[in-house]
């Protein structure tokens, strides 16, 4: 189905401007936003270029000025705070700054699209999806009601929405996540525009989903023409999509040029170092993460100078002047003096001192042990309460001490409530849990006191974790007191100032509330917590999702660190492969509330005998442009079945390549297939 | 849906019971009854017998469980008993007076939602501006002066400029209802003003709230009118809480007037209320009890019902 040759399309389409002429012109774009505490500078100088039918990719760090570039090119900024100074953006011969309301209006939705980052949030919950398509439809291209629907359809036929008709009619919180997303491409492709500018738009998806949605956004943008901007802090995404790449770093371009160029031949100390940050399945895992140290500047003090030189290793004299945006020897542009001195190989990223491996020490005895853990949770109202949610079934594995135990799986899978259930915050329905010897269920109130003191938790997000309300010393502080650990205040105090030196915070944070930090300043401030009370066992919840690439290497490094020094053992929750295969030593696959396949790290990333590991593993995009493009995506088809309805038999039979008529009978059991690797599937 | 509303409807009827329990034997745990008011409440000197007399008579003398018996049983057959004053049937002393006070309260409910939509609407999307300070110093006055003094003031006001006072005794609106609305329609502004100030500031902080959210971006990122944004996108979310303080404070207009009636020497609910708990008269007081929290449990199906069907998320949930 290709839309261009529909009629409606035909006619929706002016006749083209000069084809040699860019799409898209950025020129010098300045955003800004007047708060309380300042002028925020959000962008600063930003130029850049689409062509037509073009994929070109902004990444960032938050707060670097992705999402404000796309949104000042919509003209879509709060009206009361955001502002722009200076700048020119000019889009198929017109310049956007100088329209007025109504003809900017006319564009949105026409021309340009955006698609957003949450697709949970960016539908209308109170109105039809279909509605919500035809919208722009009739308001555009005039269509009436019944061409309209023919088109909304059609739309969804094309985003892969099965059954298109009967969905018009329902609301969105009828939709998954990743169905959600597709409905914000259908709205986005609607009236057949140039450009669409997507923010994020996989990054709140399941590995899975995301593949489908990235495969699908790439085949439209080809089939129909149509220029993207992507915008996105998730380098293997860019390598799997972009044509360009432009690299935002504090408000400025420090790199811009051609995907392989910045990916394989980065002329920026910024995308090198973050290139290097990332841990990767594509590569041999190295002893320690590579990070760029410290933080990004505030954006309130305009600097003068590089912004990244407090970052950067190769800082030299002249790094106190604004280097130029300047032409490189790979055809792109840098913003560094030092850039013809990378090109030479003068300089490159230092690997990162010490080699030290995490050994785990080799006890018989588990700290932990998890014997067919079973977690229900009861569903629906009314007068039956019978219907159970299996969030988990028949989990079983052990962790000794000083080991990381990585758990992945996708959203629904039941990591988060196996966390839950061995930190006791939930009970559970079947199997026993002994820690150290200890039987949680039969624990009495003294041995559950001890064992709350061994585990602890680091939770996902560092924002909502923290009581906004307490000074980080109360907070690292509080465990001391509660548990009477140290004797006195002072000591207390004295303890506290320690334990946030363990974790790379100066002692002087701990005046400081928890919104006058950074993300992973608030992570550490997490990990002192949870070590103020010395434990044995840290369960890590997604630790390091939230947080950004640069940054998730400091505290994955730092994690480890403190594994040595103290011999903590890990239980490593997270949906990210990449950073699981970094920091475990043994990995836990769990898909629908079953455990599908542990192995070792290396045998597990090298050899998975499960189809859901390898699902899983071929849909994780890798930062390399070579390989990304080089490559067929094997897709998973299909999503996540219902928990009310679960399948019968193998759980993953819904999705699963291999699938036979025996899969849909036999719960396969978790069995040995091979020494220490484990699979429940009964094809391997 | 249709489950869903036969549930509530069931649900009311714990409820219901619950809270006639409360009141049957709140009510005789205090001291003194109606005899005693009626015989010796302005000092007058009457006999013991005359007193057990007159009890026998109205049935007080009984176990209390079986005057409790048999008010439940009448309440089933829909039938709340004599009061003990008037020694008419409680429906009929309740009636005449719901009609005022119902109509007062919907006149209210009418012309606070007339005004608060678009004052808290035009607040929101002209925050900080000279409108929305105006909205705002309209609203806190709505909400801090009390209703019967603002009354009073609209009846001084009629009386100085036009020399003119509503009519006093109640005409029903299907009787003559000029002769109607000129006697209700003050009441319902003095109490419509206070009702109006809250529901203002709701749909204002709700809308304010709504215009944030990322479906609003995404209206706008489609090229939606600017008006259509707000009125199909964005102010059909933000009435959803508003909804629930209508419902609240129209509750409250039954039976919470006392003070707004005698200023505008309205015969109603709280009048008639006020009266029974003074005259210890226990048939209608629990009458009137049963029939403000039927009223109550009544408006918040209502509201719940409406939710469901502004909201998909509860229609299908």
């Amino acid at each position: 189905m290709n839309i261009v040759e529909t009629p409606l399309g035909a006619q929706a389409r002016e006749p083209k401007t000069d084809a040699a002429a860019p799409l898209l012109e950025v020129v010098d774009l300045h955003t800004e936003f007047v708060t309380a505490r300042g002028i925020v500078r959000a962008v600063e100088g930003v130029s850049f270029t689409v062509r037509r039918g073009e994929v070109v990719a902004i990444v960032g760090e938050s707060g670097s000025g992705k999402s404000v570039t796309a949104l000042s090119i919509m003209r879509l900024l709060p009206r009361q705070s955001a502002r722009i100074p200076k700048g020119r953006i000019v889009f198929d011969g017109r310049s956007l700054l100088d329209l007025d309301d109504e003809q900017m209006r006319k564009l949105r939705g026409r021309d340009i699209s955006m698609i957003f980052q949450e697709p949970m949030t960016s539908l209308n919950p109170i109105l039809t999806i279909g509605l919500q398509i035809t919208e722009p439809l009739k308001i555009h291209l005039g269509m009436t009601d019944a061409q309209a629907q023919a088109r909304a359809v059609e739309l969804l036929g094309l985003v892969g929405i099965p059954d298109p008709e009967g969905r018009l009619e329902q609301y969105p919180h009828q939709f998954s996540g990743g169905m959600r997303q597709r409905v914000m491409i259908a709205i986005g492709l609607a009236c057949n525009p140039k450009l669409i500018i997507a923010d994020e738009p996989t990054t709140a998806l399941d590995v899975t989903i995301q593949a489908q949605i990235l495969e699908l956004m790439k085949n439209l943008s080809r089939k129909l023409n149509i220029a993207l901007i992507i915008i996105t802090h998730n380098l293997g995404v860019v390598a799997r999509y972009a044509d360009r790449v432009i690299v935002l770093y504090a408000a400025r371009v420090a790199e811009q040029g051609s995907a392989d160029a910045v990916f394989h031949r980065p002329r920026h100390p910024y995308s090198m170092g973050l290139l290097r940050s990332v841990p990767r399945l594509d590569r041999p895992r190295g002893a320690k993460l590579e990070t760029i140290e410290g933080l990004p500047p505030n954006l309130v003090d305009g600097s003068s100078g590089c912004r990244f030189a407090p970052r950067c290793p190769y800082r030299i004299a002249v790094c106190d002047q604004e280097p130029p945006l300047s032409p490189t020897d790979t055809g792109g542009f840098s913003r560094c003096h030092r850039h013809a001195e990378i090109a030479t190989g003068k300089i490159t990223w230092a690997a990162a001192e010490g080699k030290a491996e995490i050994t785990a020490a080799t006890s018989a005895e588990p700290l932990l042990s998890v014997r067919n853990l079973s977690k229900y949770f009861p569903v629906g109202g009314g007068w039956r309460r019978d219907r159970v949610v299996r969030a988990v079934e028949d989990v079983s594995f052990d962790i000794f001490p000083g080991e990381t135990l990585g758990l992945v799986g996708e959203s629904g899978c039941g990591k988060t409530t196996v966390g839950r259930l061995i930190l006791h915050l939930e009970t559970p329905t079947k199997g026993s849990i002994r820690l150290a010897g200890i039987d949680l269920a039969s624990a009495t109130a003294a041995d559950l006191k001890t064992m709350r003191r061994k585990v602890q938790v680091i939770f996902q997000d560092p924002y909502s974790s923290l009581n906004p309300r307490m000074t980080v010393g109360q907070i690292v502080g509080e465990p001391l007191h509660v548990y009477r650990i140290v004797p006195g205040a002072q000591q207390a105090e004295a303890r506290v100032a320690e334990l946030l030196e363990n974790v790379g915070l100066r002692r002087e944070m701990a005046e400081r509330y928890p919104h006058q930090l950074s993300g992973g300043q608030r992570q550490r401030v997490g990990i002192a917590r949870a070590l103020a009370m010395e434990p044995s066992f840290i369960v890590c919840d997604e630790a390091v999702s939230a947080l950004d690439v640069s940054i998730q290497g400091q505290i994955i490094n730092l994690l480890e660190e403190l594994q040595r020094k103290y011999g903590l053992a890990y239980l490593f929750i997270a949906h990210d492969l990449a950073v699981v295969r970094h920091i475990s030593l043994r990995v836990v696959v769990m898909y629908f509330g079953r455990i599908m396949e542990v192995a070792d790290r290396d045998t597990l990333y090298r050899e998975p005998l499960h189809p859901y590991t390898k699902v899983l593993l071929d849909a994780a995009p890798v930062p390399d442009p070579t390989i990304e493009k080089g490559r067929e995506p094997r897709l998973i088809k299909g999503e996540l079945p219902s928990h009310l309805a679960p399948p019968a038999g193998c759980v993953f039979n819904t999705r699963c390549p291999i699938a036979s008529q025996e899969c849909r009978e036999v719960v396969p059991p978790l069995e040995q297939k091979k020494p220490g690797h484990y699979a429940a599937c009964i094809k391997v | 849906m249709l489950r869903y509303t036969v549930n509530r409807v069931l649900l009311m009827i714990p409820t219901l019971i619950g809270v006639a329990v409360l009141v049957f034997f709140l009510l005789r745990v205090v001291p003194g009854d109606i005899v005693e008011v009626k015989l010796r409440g302005d000092g007058g000197n009457v006999s013991q017998a005359t007193v057990e007399m007159e009890r026998k008579r109205l049935g007080l003398d009984r176990p209390i469980l079986t005057q409790f018996g048999d008010w439940m049983v009448g309440m089933a057959k829909g039938d709340l008993g004599i009061s003990m004053w008037t020694e008419r049937p409680v429906i009929e002393e309740i009636s005449l007076r719901l009609e005022l006070s119902l109509q007062v309260a919907l006149m209210a409910t009418f012309i606070a939602v007339l005004l608060a939509i678009p004052m808290g609407t035009l607040a929101a999307l002209f925050r900080d501006t000279w409108i929305d300070y105006t909205v705002r110093i309209l609203t806190i006055g709505g909400i801090s002066i009390p209703a019967f003094w603002f009354g009073m003031l609209i009846m001084l006001s009629l009386l100085a400029f036009f020399n003119w006072l509503p009519p006093i005794t109640f005409t029903p609106i299907y009787v003559d209802p000029i002769a109607n609305l000129t006697q209700l329609i003050w009441p319902a502004m003095a109490v419509g003003y206070r009702y109006c100030a809250v529901v203002a500031r709701m749909i204002r902080s709700s809308l304010l709230e709504v215009l944030n959210e990322d479906y609003i971006r995404t209206a706008r990122a489609k090229g939606v009118y600017e008006r259509t944004v707000i009125s199909r996108h964005a102010l059909r979310n933000a009435l959803l809480p508003a909804i629930t303080v209508i419902g609240l404070e129209f509750t409250f207009l039954i039976g919470g007037l006392v003070v707004t009636e005698q200023v505008f020497n309205l015969n109603g609910i709280g009048q008639l209320f006020v009266q029974s708990v003074s005259r210890n008269d226990f048939m209608l007081i629990q009458g009137m009890v049963m029939l403000i929290a039927a009223f109550y449990v009544f408006v918040n199906l209502i509201i719940d019902l409406l939710y469901a069907v502004f909201d998909p998320r509860i229609r299908y949930g």
